[in-house]
C-alpha cells in the first residue's frame, strides 16, 4: 500500500474522492512543515554575512580580529558609526545620494508605467517594430553609449553635476518598460473591453485600470529603481569628479582601502551598514505596498 | 496619404495607433537622444583613435584587428563567461526554488521572505566591501565556517587565481532573492481557480507545479532568463572594488576591461570597439533565447492581442 504522499506523484491524474480530504490536509501539513525545514536553513546560510556586519559594527577595536569570531559585541559601541561617519564628510555624500536617487525614481515610475501601458495595452502602426527596437536597447551594454552620451553632457557643460544621473530616467529605462509590460500583458485584455463600453479612456484604462491591477508591479520598479539609483555606482564614477559631489557608494569605493578604514574594519563595517540603511527601510516601507496589490492584483472571476 | 492609410487601417485603428504613440513618446524621445544617436558616434569611433584631448582621426578596422591580438581582451572574455554560463542557471533555479518554497502559507512567511530578499536590496559597494572582507583567508568569516563544520581548509579566495572566480559566483548566488521577488509577484498572479480546478481534476503537488505554475509564470522566467544574461556579462561594480581585476587579471571582468581602456588609458576608440564586441556576444545570447521562447512561454493577454 503506497503512502499518501507517493500516492499523488504515482496517480497524478486520477480522479479524487470525496473521502481523500482528511488525508489530503495531513500530506499538507508534512509537505508544509518540510519546506519549513529548508527555508530555516537556507534563512540561516544567507543571513550570515549581514549579521557579521552588524556584528562588526558595534565592536570595539580589540574584539574584530577576534578567531572564533565573536557574534554578540561586548561591550556594544557606537563609537564607530560616530568615527566612521564623520571622519569622512559621509552625511554630504548620503545628502547626495538621496537627490539623485528620489530625482529618478520618480522619473522612472511616472515615464515607464506610461510607456509600458503604451507597448501592451494598445495595437497601433509600428508597435512591434518599436518594441523589438526598446528589446534591442536592453541588449545593449552601457558602455557602447555611455563615451558619447558622456562626450554630450561634457558639451552641455554637465559634467561633475547631478543632472546626468537624473534627467535620463524620466524618458524611460528599457528593463523597467519591459517588466511592466510583462506584467500588464498577463491581465486579460477584457478588462479593457469593459472599461471602455463604460466610457473609459485609453488614459483612464491607465490611470485608474492598469496602475491599480499592477500595484505588486509598480511597487517593485518603484523599489528596483531605487535601490538601483541609490547602490548605482558606475554612473557617478564616470561623472562625478568632485569630492564634494560624491555619492555615498562611490565614497565608498573610494576610501575603503584607504589605512584609516582597513585598519579600523569596524568603522568600514559601520559605514557600509548605513550605507545600506536607506534600501532596506524603504523596502520595509513597501513591504505592505506588495501585500495591498496582492489583494488588489488579478481578476478572480 | 491620410485617406489611404484611413482606407487601409480604419478609423479606429488609427486613433489607436495615435493613442499608442502618445503614449511611448517619452521613451522615444529618449531613444533618440541617449541611445540611437550615441550608438551611431559609437560605431564610428570603434572605427577611431580618440584620445579626447585631439579629435577622432579615422583608422579603419585596426581597433578590431588590435582586439584579436590582445590577450587581455580574449583573458577577460573568458573570465567573464565562465562566470556567466555557471551563476545564471544556478542562480534561476535557486531563486525560482527559493520563491515555489515561500509561496507556501509556512509559519512566519513574511519574515522569511524578507530574510531572503535582504540581499538583494543591499547590493553594490557597501556589499562587495562586505564580502571583500567575507573572503578574506585569514580573518574571514567563510573560511572560519568551512573549517568548524566540515573540517576543511578553505582557499585563499579572492587572492588565489583558481579560487577568484567561483568567489564571484558565490557571492552573486547571495542575490537570488532579487529574482525571487519576481517570481512571487507572478505566483501571486496565478489565478487560484485554475488551481482548484486541477486539483478537482485530481492533480497532486508536482503535477500542479509542472502543468499550472510553470506555465503561468513563464514569461516572467524567460524574462529572469534575458536579464540575467544581459547583466551577468556586465559585472563591474563588484570587480572593481573587490578585486579590480586581479590577481593577475584572473578576475578582469569584460567592463571593467573596457572601463579601464575608456576612462583610464583614454582609449575612447578602442573601447566602443570592445563594447561592440560585447553587444554582439550578447545578442547572440539573447537571440538563442528568443528563439526557444515561442515553445515554452505563454501569455494570456497575447492569445487575443495577435
Amino acid at each position: 500500500m503506497a503512502t499518501p504522499l507517493s500516492r499523488d506523484f504515482a496517480f497524478p491524474g486520477k480522479p479524487r474522492r470525496a473521502g481523500i480530504l482528511a488525508r489530503k490536509s495531513t500530506q499538507q501539513a508534512i509537505i508544509k512543515y518540510a519546506a519549513l525545514v529548508v527555508i530555516v536553513i537556507g534563512a540561516a546560510v544567507i543571513s550570515v554575512p549581514l549579521l557579521w556586519m552588524i556584528s562588526t559594527s558595534f565592536k570595539t577595536d580589540q574584539q574584530v580580529y577576534l578567531t572564533p569570531p565573536v557574534w554578540i559585541p561586548n561591550p556594544i559601541t557606537l563609537q564607530n558609526f560616530i568615527t566612521g561617519l564623520t571622519i569622512q564628510p559621509f552625511g554630504l555624500f548620503f545628502k547626495n545620494t538621496l537627490i539623485i536617487t528620489l530625482g529618478s525614481t520618480l522619473g522612472t515610475v511616472l515615464s515607464c508605467t506610461f510607456v509600458a501601458f503604451g507597448f501592451a495595452r494598445l495595437r497601433g502602426i509600428g508597435r512591434d517594430f518599436w518594441f523589438i527596437v526598446l528589446l534591442a536597447t536592453m541588449m545593449l551594454p552601457g558602455l557602447v553609449t555611455m563615451i558619447p552620451v558622456y562626450l554630450i553632457f561634457k558639451g552641455l557643460g554637465w559634467l561633475n553635476t547631478f543632472k546626468p544621473l537624473i534627467v535620463p530616467s524620466f524618458f524611460g529605462g528599457p528593463w523597467s518598460i519591459f517588466l511592466l509590460r510583462q506584467f500588464f500583458l498577463t491581465h486579460p485584455l477584457e478588462l479593457d473591453d469593459a472599461a471602455r463600453i463604460d466610457g473609459c479612456g485609453y488614459f483612464g484604462i491607465y490611470w485608474r485600470l492598469m496602475l491599480p491591477l499592477s500595484r505588486p508591479a509598480v511597487a517593485a520598479i518603484a523599489i528596483f529603481s531605487f535601490m538601483g539609483n541609490w547602490n548605482d555606482f558606475m554612473g557617478p564614477l564616470i561623472y562625478l569628479s568632485d569630492q564634494h559631489k560624491f555619492t555615498v557608494p562611490l565614497a565608498l569605493s573610494f576610501f575603503q582601502s584607504t589605512p584609516t578604514y582597513t585598519g579600523h574594519l569596524n568603522w568600514l563595517m559601520a559605514v557600509s551598514l548605513v550605507a545600506l540603511l536607506p534600501c532596506l527601510l524603504i523596502f520595509f516601507f513597501a513591504q505592505r505596498v506588495f501585500i495591498q496589490g496582492i489583494v488588489f492584483t488579478g481578476v478572480k472571476g | 496619404m491620410y485617406k489611404s492609410l484611413l482606407r487601409h487601417y480604419g478609423h479606429t485603428y488609427l486613433v489607436e495607433t495615435a493613442w499608442l504613440y502618445f503614449f511611448i513618446f517619452p521613451w522615444l524621445v529618449g531613444f533618440f537622444l541617449w541611445t540611437a544617436g550615441p550608438m551611431a558616434y559609437s560605431v564610428y569611433l570603434s572605427f577611431t583613435k580618440y584620445e579626447i584631448l585631439t579629435p577622432p582621426s579615422w583608422i579603419g578596422a585596426k581597433n578590431y584587428v588590435n582586439l584579436v591580438k590582445d590577450p587581455l581582451f580574449w583573458q577577460s572574455l573568458k573570465v567573464t563567461t565562465v562566470y556567466t554560463f555557471v551563476s545564471l542557471p544556478l542562480g534561476l533555479a535557486g531563486s525560482l526554488a527559493v520563491a515555489v518554497l515561500l509561496n507556501q502559507r509556512v509559519p512566519g512567511m513574511s519574515f522569511w521572505r524578507t530574510i531572503y530578499y535582504v540581499p538583494a536590496v543591499v547590493s553594490g559597494v557597501p556589499v562587495a566591501v562586505l564580502w571583500r572582507w567575507l573572503f578574506n583567508p585569514e580573518y574571514g568569516i567563510i573560511n572560519w565556517l568551512l573549517w568548524q563544520l566540515f573540517g576543511i581548509q578553505g582557499p585563499a579566495w579572492l587572492y588565489s587565481k583558481t579560487w577568484v572566480i567561483p568567489a564571484f559566483i558565490l557571492m552573486s548566488l547571495w542575490g537570488i532573492g532579487g529574482g525571487m521577488v519576481i517570481y512571487l509577484g507572478a505566483l501571486q498572479n496565478v489565478p487560484t481557480e485554475i488551481y482548484e480546478a486541477a486539483m478537482l481534476d485530481g492533480a497532486g503537488a508536482m503535477r500542479k507545479f509542472l502543468s499550472v505554475t510553470l506555465p503561468m509564470i513563464s514569461p516572467v522566467i524567460f524574462f529572469n532568463l534575458v536579464t540575467g544574461i544581459i547583466g551577468s556579462f556586465q559585472v563591474f561594480t563588484s570587480s572593481y572594488v573587490m578585486t579590480a581585476g586581479g590577481p593577475s587579471n584572473a578576475s578582469l571582468f569584460y567592463l571593467l576591461y573596457l572601463y579601464r581602456n575608456a576612462w583610464q588609458y583614454l582609449k575612447m576608440g578602442y573601447a566602443s570597439a570592445l563594447a561592440w564586441v560585447l553587444f554582439w556576444i550578447i545578442m547572440a545570447f539573447t537571440a538563442i533565447s528568443f528563439r526557444s521562447a515561442g515553445g515554452w512561454v505563454y501569455y494570456e493577454g497575447m492569445a487575443r492581442a495577435r
